[in-house]
């Protein structure tokens, strides 16, 4: 469908749906949305690999596929593998890489599949300077397999394996920093993202492209059914998430940091604000927020101090 | 005019990587096998080969990034063994699965534990479920030959289906022989280039590969796989035709020697063949009637071979260097598949021998023709029995 | 009032896709989830004042699935055959010119 040229000119993502309706993601899936967002700003010029995942659900069973553009599907722990071996391919083959008019090579792999399973593949990839980009859609649990814990999931929060009980046993482990550990690569580019922003992802996409070298994007993806939020709550959630300086969105190029926009200019919101829209943390008492809280700000701090040495 | 060098057994499989053109090699090195990408590294470096090698950072990530060049559309090949193999092991399905003609060069190596750097076929005989079509060599020259018939028939539309090729680690690996080197002209006209049909990921031509197979299709899909398995074992047959033609050096799925009138047959795979030859012949000066089989091709199971080798014989002997706990050697186990239901079959024994390295000796091969020739008389013996075990330690 | 972008693309995945296993399994037809009408999931249905719209796209911008696309005049269509009814447009829209409304079968 061909959009009016003043609505065109209005809008501030791509009017193109390489992502099509008819997928299988749950009521306000945030990888949906995030999945969309690629799709608009890469149009079909892309080739995607997603490992065993909720996307590989999304994206649909034999002979049905939601993607106008190559897709696929692999073994969990081989994201970053597998798109190393097809932009060794493509540049076999001759073909142009990133840049305006090249093939984007896209990994599209969930937390666990990225902080855990596959943390060793996404190594690799960065190290050997692959000229792809990886994103982690950041949902905080294997939300495919039935909400468990993974690495990627924060202090206090209820999963499957971390259910709560009478001995309280919630995570107790803070959420690890996979993009301090993918920028200890010194990669091409890293950043974080959210789908409660697009522009501002759709912006680090664009710029991605145009970098050389291997890029990453941890992009915060809410997942309504593993969180046990309301699913209109999806972009609520993720803004929430930037604006309590839980989840602030920043980028690394060049070995300089750059915290964006949407990230809290003054005093972050109470983390509150956040937690209590999810189930969730239901089970947290009022220490275990403090802590949460604290972890929050501090990490918060540590990233503001980043940005002012290395800005 | 092809040339012979001296070299080691990875250096011939080195050597056929670079003949086969493939565009992108991901390895990782273990023993027995770093020496191929060593090799294959030494010829990009040097300007003879072109290809993108992708030094992964473990096994896993080999055959996956070769799994991604491959659905990318172009040839790829990797090397490995042992705890490599096994460490590929969920990969190889999905290569398989997704019908994508990689080569694999094995150094065949034993598993842990113990842990143990020698030779016998555990490594690639476990493998034999994934859908990977096998090849087992007996020397240099085949290891080389081989691997471009294995990716010739991998890459036959009738057949797409990735291929791994055997040869035992150290015994061949690391020992040297003269080797013809085809020339490369000839080569290129056996292999063409690789142009998938099937599928590639191409933004020209938005496909999905490896979608979710519900109830419904699975089976099908799995179907096509054992369909692809079973068109193979003719394609081999023409590519070993056109093999010979080409190259002059005629392969066979399983091939005989001294076969026509023994009572006793022995059968093994890889290196332990040539033993046999020289073996059977001292056997034949004593004037025992005794011959020797050589099964090249494991995957697809060389099944009318077999039965038209097991009706020469009245004691068919296996000899292997695996073993599946708890029923018999792996090629015993199919045999006796391939025999089931025969009106006329041999007495079939399962020898297993030479594991982790241990050498098989003229006087182990004795102690096989002895348990055979009982059995021969209609004595009761083991129907699977551990050659040259070290008993006084047990 | 504009056609869902996906129209076409249903009519090309129902004329060109017949259930035959592929070598590999292979999905040759892009986009063909369109098929799969995930509308009747839905409990809750966004109900539209255009009244109230100052065509902001947000609704637009922020759809999952997509079901939502503007029209000549730039206002959101409700693409109800695929809307799951999330209710994110009703929850996100700046002038509440969307309201979830339980849906009677």
């Amino acid at each position: 469908m061909e959009l009016p040229a003043d609505v065109k000119k209005r809008l501030t993502l791509p009017a193109e749906e390489h992502f099509y309706a008819g997928h299988t993601a749950c009521q306000g899936c945030g990888a949906a949305l995030g999945l969309r967002y690629v799709l608009k700003v890469y149009g079909n010029k892309t080739i995607f690999t997603i490992p065993a995942c909720c996307s590989t659900i999304i994206a649909g069973p034999w002979p049905y596929s939601a993607f106008n553009a190559p897709l696929f599907h692999t073994a969990f722990e081989t994201t970053g593998a597998v798109i190393g071996g097809i932009e060794a391919a493509l540049k076999a083959k001759g073909y142009k890489v990133k840049g305006e008019d090249g093939i984007m090579v896209v990994g599209w792999a969930g937390d666990g599949g990225t902080a855990d399973i596959g943390l060793q593949a996404l190594s690799g990839f960065l190290e050997r300077g692959h000229d792809g980009l990886y994103i982690m859609y950041d949902n905080e649990a294997y939300m495919n397999t039935g909400i468990q814990r993974s690495s990627s999931t924060p202090y206090g929060a209820w999963t499957t394996n971390t259910p709560g009980g009478k001995k309280h046993f919630l995570e107790r482990k803070p959420k690890k920093k996979v993009i301090d550990i993918v920028i200890a690569h010194k990669p091409a580019y890293a950043a974080t993202a959210s789908v409660a922003y697009p522009e501002d992802f759709m912006r680090k996409l664009k710029k991605a492209k145009t970098i050389k070298g291997p890029s990453f994007i941890q992009l915060f993806a809410p997942c309504p059914t593993g969180w046990r939020a309301p699913t209109d709550k999806t972009i609520e959630l993720a803004r929430l998430a930037v604006q309590t300086a839980y989840f602030p969105l920043f980028e690394y190029e060049n070995g300089k940091y750059k915290i964006n926009m949407p990230s809290p200019s003054k005093e972050p919101k109470s983390l509150e604000d956040f937690i209590k829209l999810q189930g969730r943390f239901k089970y947290m008492t009022k220490e275990d927020i403090q802590v949460l809280q604290e972890w929050v700000l501090s990490e918060w701090e540590e990233l503001k101090k980043k940005a002012e040495i290395f800005g | 005019m092809p040339m012979r060098k001296v070299m080691k057994c990875n250096e011939a499989a080195a050597w056929a990587a670079k003949l086969a053109k493939p565009k992108v090699v991901a390895a990782f090195p273990i023993t027995p096998s770093t020496l191929v990408p060593e090799k294959i590294s030494e010829f990009i470096a040097d300007g003879e080969m072109d290809a993108e090698f992708i030094k992964v950072e473990s096994e896993h990530s080999a055959i996956s990034a070769c799994v991604g060049a491959s659905a990318a559309g172009v040839r790829a090949f990797t090397a490995t063994a042992s705890q490599g193999l096994a460490l590929m092991h969920e990969v190889l399905f999905i290569a398989a699965g997704m019908r994508l003609p990689i080569v694999i060069a094995i150094g065949n190596r034993s598993l842990s534990a113990p842990i143990n750097i020698w030779n016998d076929w555990q490594d690639s005989i476990s493998e034999r479920d994934t859908g990977w079509m096998q090849f087992y060599a007996e020397n240099n020259q085949e290891a080389l030959d081989l691997i471009l018939i294995a990716f010739k028939v991998a890459e036959n539309e009738r057949v797409l289906l990735p291929a791994m090729v055997g040869f035992d680690a150290f015994i061949l690996t690391h020992t040297v022989e003269p080797v013809e080197i085809p020339d490369q002209e000839v080569v290129d006209e056996f292999l063409g280039e690789y142009v998938p049909k099937h599928a590639y990921l191409d933004p020209a031509k938005p496909i999905t590969q490896g979608a979710l197979g519900f109830p419904a299709h699975y089976m099908e899909v799995r179907y096509t796989v054992w369909e692809a398995m079973e068109n193979a074992r003719q394609v081999i047959e023409e590519v070993f035709d056109e093999f010979e033609k080409k190259f002059g050096r005629r392969y066979y799925m399983i091939e005989e020697y001294k076969t026509d009138d023994a009572e006793i047959i022995l059968l093994t795979m890889g290196s332990l063949a040539g033993t046999l030859k020289d073996f059977v012949d001292k056997k034949r000066e004593e004037g025992v009637k005794i011959g020797a089989a050589k099964m090249t091709v494991y995957r697809p199971f060389p099944i009318e071979e077999f039965r038209a080798l097991a009706k020469k014989a009245k004691v068919l002997a296996i000899l292997e260097k695996d073993i599946s706990f708890g029923i018999s050697g792996a090629v015993f186990a199919d045999a006796g598949r391939v025999l089931v239901n025969e009106k006329e079959k041999p007495i079939l024994l399962d020898f297993i021998i030479g594991l982790g390295g241990r050498d098989v000796t003229f006087e182990n091969l004795e102690e096989v023709v002895e348990i055979s020739k009982k059995a021969l008389v209609g004595e009761k013996v083991e129907e699977v029995n551990w050659i040259g075990l070290r008993k006084e330690i047990l | 009032m504009a056609e869902s972008p996906f129209k076409a693309d249903i009519e090309k995945v129902q004329k060109e896709y017949g259930e035959k296993m592929t070598p590999g399994a292979i999905v040759y037809i892009p986009g063909s989830s369109v098929v799969n009408k995930t509308g009747g999931w839905r409990v809750f249905m966004p109900k539209f004042d255009k009244d109230k719209c100052i065509r902001c796209f947000m609704c637009y911008t922020l759809c999952p699935e997509p079901a939502i696309y503007l029209d000549e005049e730039s206002y959101p269509v409700f693409d109800y055959e695929y809307c799951k009814g999330c209710g994110i447009c009703a929850n996100e829209c700046p002038t509440k010119a969307i309201e979830m409304v339980r849906e009677t079968k």
